[in-house]
């Protein structure tokens, strides 16, 4: 229930400002850069499968589902932009709401703008690259930029190997490092363990006047990404913080249909596990898949955050027009 | 009986909250005592574990800590209600309260009465929190008006308060006064800061 007292907006005008400047640096940025602006629905027949990502409902009815449809909004447009990719359309980008229940908190809206690219051919340390010039582009100041390893990171912080160590070794270096409640704490997975570690103990050290580049995940945090084998096997996917957040995650694309039908499969049998709904598999990007995705490198950026990092804003609420509160 | 009045509504006898009910002034349990949630915070990586992580008042002592929740958990919801309620007096050990409307008579001790004992006379009307219908905590009114039982006479026309000498009040508080107040005035003091405002007006 609201009175309407709230109807104004969060952000100031200059804040609205600087949030249509950057859009407009980042279509120019492109637009040089030969990469095509695209738009791709937000509602699909197909949510996202990762036990992590929770997707919102709704129901369309009419032509074309006369008895009614659930659709989902997108947690991120990366199917469809795949769909294109393998229809050959080449370098790609799009800036696009994306939508994730569950999550608020100040840095985090359910409903947000990601900028999400794919670049065909290129390397992940190309495309990194091309992150870090884009970020050196419209940021107000020139960030130093370090590059570290998933392991480095661990290793540096907190003496561990996170490829090795198991669940009840990641919460004795959690409850060494102080992070409050790390003993009476129940997390699912392994995998929870190394997000906590992260979140609370990694996170935190990076300069939050650099731009730091985290690589090599865990193979089991490889999400779309393609796995190296090795030993330990990594995934090619890599993070970028700055400001002390989480800006961007990009990935050597899966290609392989198999592999990708394997990943979905296991994402369900994880739900089921965790009393989460299973998802309907987008049976159109696996159709895609085979079809043939080139060889490619993407990435997706929050764009809410870049401008909270632009603006020097503390909460995503300073950036917003309308947060889910005045929504 | 008050305690039933205000307490959550629910079909269990132990009520809980999940962290998304996390906000500021929550009272939940933890590790068997009753606290306050001061400061909640989603921490989420874009593909990963969400969590929350809350710094908490204890309120029995106080102590602030922290704590981190996997977001989605449930936590037992503390059966804590704070309200105004009249002091009468204290028999020597214990603090005697008496709700306004019910007239039920509280007890309180001399640890869930703390530093408000300085503040409070008898009939001043406090915020009292309790716990299980026990009170664990008082709250003296942000103002009050007490009398001076002793101060040193101090310098006559010195009215700019700048020095200033220590009074004790009639509850045994002390507190520092500008030279010119004297033995016997009443005075206004700030309780949460401890300070002197000014002269009480007759």
């Amino acid at each position: 229930m609201t009175t309407g007292a709230d109807w104004s907006p969060a952000a100031g005008r200059e804040v609205l400002a600087a949030r249509a400047r950057l859009l407009g640096q980042v279509r120019r940025y492109f637009a040089a850069a030969g990469v095509l602006e695209v738009e791709t629905p937000l509602l699909s027949f197909a949510g996202a499968t990762d036990p992590a990502l929770a997707s919102l409902a709704t129901r369309y009815s009419g032509p074309a589902a006369p008895h009614g449809a659930a659709l989902y909004l997108q947690t991120s447009p990366e199917h469809a932009m795949k769909r294109l990719l393998a229809a050959d359309s080449g370098p790609i980008y799009q800036i696009c709401r994306a939508f994730r229940d569950g999550e608020r908190g100040r840095r985090h809206n359910p409903e947000f703008t990601l900028l999400e690219w794919y670049r065909p051919g290129f390397a992940l340390s190309a495309l990194i690259d091309e992150v870090v010039g884009l970020l050196h582009e419209v940021l107000p100041e020139r960030l130093r930029e370090e590059r570290v390893s998933y392991a480095q990171a661990f290793g540096r912080t907190l003496g561990l190997d996170p490829h090795r160590a198991d669940a009840a070794a990641l919460r004795a270096a959690a409850t060494r490092a102080g992070v409050p409640g790390a003993g009476e704490l129940a997390l699912p997975t392994r995998d929870a363990w190394l997000d906590l570690l992260m979140t609370h103990c990694i996170e935190p050290g990076f300069d939050p006047r650099a731009i730091t580049v985290v690589l090599d995940y865990p193979a089991s945090q490889a999400a779309l990404a393609r796995v190296r084998p090795g030993d330990p096997p990594v995934a090619e996917r890599f993070e970028v913080y700055a400001g002390g957040m989480e800006l961007a995650n990009g990935f050597h694309e899966l290609t392989d249909a198999a592999e990708q039908r394997r990943r979905f499969a296991a994402d369900n049998a994880r739900r089921r596990a965790e009393g989460l709904p299973e998802m309907p598999v987008d049976a159109r990007l696996l159709a895609a898949l085979d079809a043939g995705l080139p060889d490619c490198s993407g990435v997706a950026l929050g764009v809410d955050r870049l401008l909270m990092l632009a603006v020097g804003a503390r909460d995503i609420a300073d950036v917003l027009a309308f947060p889910l509160e005045r929504a | 009986m008050m305690r039933a009045f205000f307490r959550p509504l629910d079909d269990d006898d132990m009520a809980t909250y999940s962290t998304s009910e996390f906000k500021s002034g929550l009272k939940i349990m933890l590790d068997g005592d009753p606290y306050s949630i001061i400061e909640n915070e989603f921490v989420k990586p874009g593909k990963g574990q969400a969590f929350n992580r809350v710094r908490v008042r204890n309120l029995k002592n106080g102590r602030v800590i922290e704590k981190t929740f996997k977001s989605g958990e449930s936590v037992e919801a503390a059966d804590v209600v704070e309200t105004d309620m009249q002091y009468l007096y204290n028999d020597g050990e214990y603090s005697h309260f008496m709700h306004p409307e019910t007239f039920e008579q509280f007890t309180a001790d001399a640890t869930a009465v703390g530093d408000a004992a300085k503040w409070i006379k008898e009939q001043d009307v406090c915020m009292v929190t309790l716990w299980n219908g026990h009170p664990i905590g008082v709250t003296p009114p942000n103002f009050v008006v007490l009398t001076i039982t002793e101060t040193d006479p101090g310098v006559r026309g010195d009215t700019s308060g700048g020095g200033g000498k220590p009074a004790t009040l009639e509850t045994g508080a002390v507190v520092r006064v500008p030279l010119f107040v004297q033995t016997g005035e009443a005075v206004k003091v700030d309780t949460r800061t401890g300070t002197y405002v000014s002269r009480a007006k007759e």
